[in-house]
């Protein structure tokens, strides 16, 4: 009888209590099989990636320890700077359009009207639907002859253009692609700084007879910019990164005219089969993501700073 | 809210307002409007200028061709299992590490998942294309389900780490004292509570895993493809025409429209909770 109270007791710590603070580690069978996931896909080929850019290593040939000399290579491959070239101009055009429009639907659709679940949810197909689908009937549209967007253009009066047929409009008209896909995920995550602001501030500034734009400008925009932070750097992350829609309508093209480093990146490891040096490219593709965050972190941090000085 | 004094700003501000949502809002409607359009359409319809919006004849052949060419449903069933294996893997260990990491409040670990979200989709293709060519496991589906993990598992942890850390832990404590294991625990209380969360995490990975791309096209083989690297695959070989390659992308896409419409709740509870997006 004792003896099963004491397995009992044993199996089960009954004065859990003092028992958790000696021993926090209890919950970490619950990790562990998770943990073992993640180390396998996502920390193992981090690894493997960084031990493959210091070697020659191309499918089908014996490898060979180079040193650094595939990130050297990097410097002096004009391919590999063009396309760095290619993915700012994407990425600013592609954090700036959505932010902006974003912040527009969702002041619009922080207003009560009928209907409103349904538009929004219709309003977010673009960010959820298959990306390649969307880009097969985006590069339809494109067409030069039959493609519906120059007539929409011809009812205006604007004369055709070759949009991604052409190298000098094709990256706007990708980033045009990117900014109707994504621009909903900026208005909801607005939308949520929109729903946390108190009424106090609005109430005061009716009273003082505040328009609409001083009312948008001096308290919406302060008080919704740790959202628009957020959006801008989740939307950054996911431009500098953007593939299938770039892939799909253009691969990189006509030309090398939008090959973006993820484009480049790919056509070196899974078209030449040139892996150690793709692998260079991954690495410092991924560096310069965090130093693009670091930037934008950096940034926000100095706003603050002069907002308190100048409150000071 | 008197209604008797609705006076004319008001009305002016009325039809502002849907004025503003309509043009918020169409470019989405015509362009999925258009999409229809254009699975619809006979060749004539879609060469046609000035464009043809609603078509004379409907051509539903467009459909009944896709789903009729022999390898449609192979890439179906590809895209079912590769999305149904790789979402009920990361929830089966997903649920428990978010769990976890939500107790011991090990923020920490939520690095991890950050790392995995910034990182490009390619370089994991890299190392891991390798090591399934090493292990022969090219020709069938299983390097897709492994490598989808990279979009689903991240999507769980994340999603049910917030989701726990909101869930109260005075009904756990209790069951401790009253003598029930941690996994006891877990399985009888906490999980149940964290239903709602885990259809969150559900949805948002079976929706990033089905449309998923860019790893179908380096892994998958001629009888290994998804739906998007099919759809991809027309393009550039088989179909010319304009009126069963639109068919072919609405198909694809459609239960993910469906689902965006139906679920929108926790869509939009889970991308605005976590953000998160693999690849």
């Amino acid at each position: 009888m004792s003896a099963i109270i004491r397995a009992n007791r044993a199996a089960a710590p009954s004065d859990a209590a003092p028992e958790k603070e000696l021993r926090p580690p209890s919950y970490w069978p619950f990790v562990v099989p998770a943990l073992i996931v993640v180390i396998a896909i996502i920390i193992f080929p981090w690894v493997f990636t960084i031990w493959m850019s210091l070697n020659e290593w191309k499918v089908g040939s014996p490898t060979t320890f180079v040193g650094l000399s595939n990130y050297l290579r990097l410097t002096s491959d004009p391919r590999f700077l063009e396309a760095v070239g290619h993915t700012m101009v994407y990425t600013v055009l592609s954090v700036l359009l959505p932010l902006v429009l974003g912040t527009l639907a969702a002041v619009v659709f922080h207003q009560k009207f009928a209907g409103r679940g349904f538009l929004r949810a219709l309003f977010i197909m673009p960010m959820m639907a298959t990306p390649v689908a969307i880009a097969l009937v985006w590069t339809m549209m494109f067409h030069p002859q039959l493609g519906v967007l120059n007539y929409l253009l011809s009812l205006v009066g604007i004369p055709p253009q070759l949009w991604v047929f052409h190298p000098a409009t094709v990256i706007p008209s990708l980033v045009l692609v990117e900014t109707w896909q994504w621009t909903p995920l900026v208005m909801l995550i607005v939308l949520g700084g929109l729903a946390a602001i108190p009424a106090e501030p609005y109430e005061s500034a009716q009273i003082d007879g505040a328009s609409f734009w001083q009312v948008f400008r001096f308290i919406t925009l302060p008080l919704i910019m740790p959202f628009l932070f957020i959006a801008g750097m989740i939307r950054m992350i996911d431009a500098v990164k953007s593939f299938d829609i770039i892939f799909a309508i253009t691969q990189g093209g006509p030309g090398s005219a939008s090959e973006t480093i993820n484009i480049y990146l790919y056509s070196v490891a899974f078209t030449y089969y040139d892996l150690g040096y793709g692998s260079a490219i991954a690495v410092v593709f991924f560096l310069l993501i965090v130093a693009l965050a670091a930037v934008m972190l950096y940034m926000r941090q100095r706003m603050l700073w002069t907002e308190i000085a100048s409150g000071a | 809210m008197n209604k008797g004094q609705i006076n004319l700003r008001q009305i002016i501000g009325r039809i502002g307002l849907w004025l503003a949502v309509f043009v918020i809002v169409s470019p989405a409607i015509l362009f999925f409007l258009w999409m229809a359009s254009l699975s619809l359409k006979f060749e004539v319809d879609n060469a046609a200028y000035p464009p043809v919006f609603i078509p004379e004849r409907f051509a539903w052949k467009n459909y009944a061709d896709v789903l009729a060419s022999n390898r449609f449903l192979t890439y179906f069933v590809n895209s079912l299992v590769v999305t149904g294996s790789a979402t009920l893997l990361a929830l089966v260990v997903g649920v428990p590490a978010g769990y976890g990491i939500a107790r011991m409040a090990a923020h920490k670990s939520a690095i991890v998942i950050l790392i995995a979200r910034i990182t490009p989709g390619l370089s994991y293709l890299i190392p891991l294309f390798l090591m399934f060519q090493w292990l022969g496991l090219l020709g069938t589906l299983v390097p897709q389900i492994i490598i989808h993990l990279v979009v689903t598992v991240p999507i769980v942890i994340w999603i049910m780490i917030g989701y726990f850390e909101t869930t109260p832990i005075e009904l756990e404590e209790a069951a401790l004292i009253d003598g029930a294991t941690r996994w006891q625990v877990f399985r009888h209380v906490a999980l149940p509570i964290a239903r709602p969360g885990i259809a969150v995490a559900f949805i948002l990975a079976v929706i990033f895993s089905w449309n998923n791309f860019v790893f179908g096209i380096v892994l998958a083989g001629r009888e290994t493809r998804t739906l998007p690297v099919a759809v991809y695959n027309m393009i550039s070989f088989d179909q010319l025409s304009w009126g069963p390659l639109a068919a072919a992308a609405l198909i694809v896409t459609f239960p993910v429209l469906l689902l965006t419409v139906f679920a929108q709740r926790q869509i939009v509870a889970g991308l605005t909770a976590g953000a998160v997006k693999g690849g």
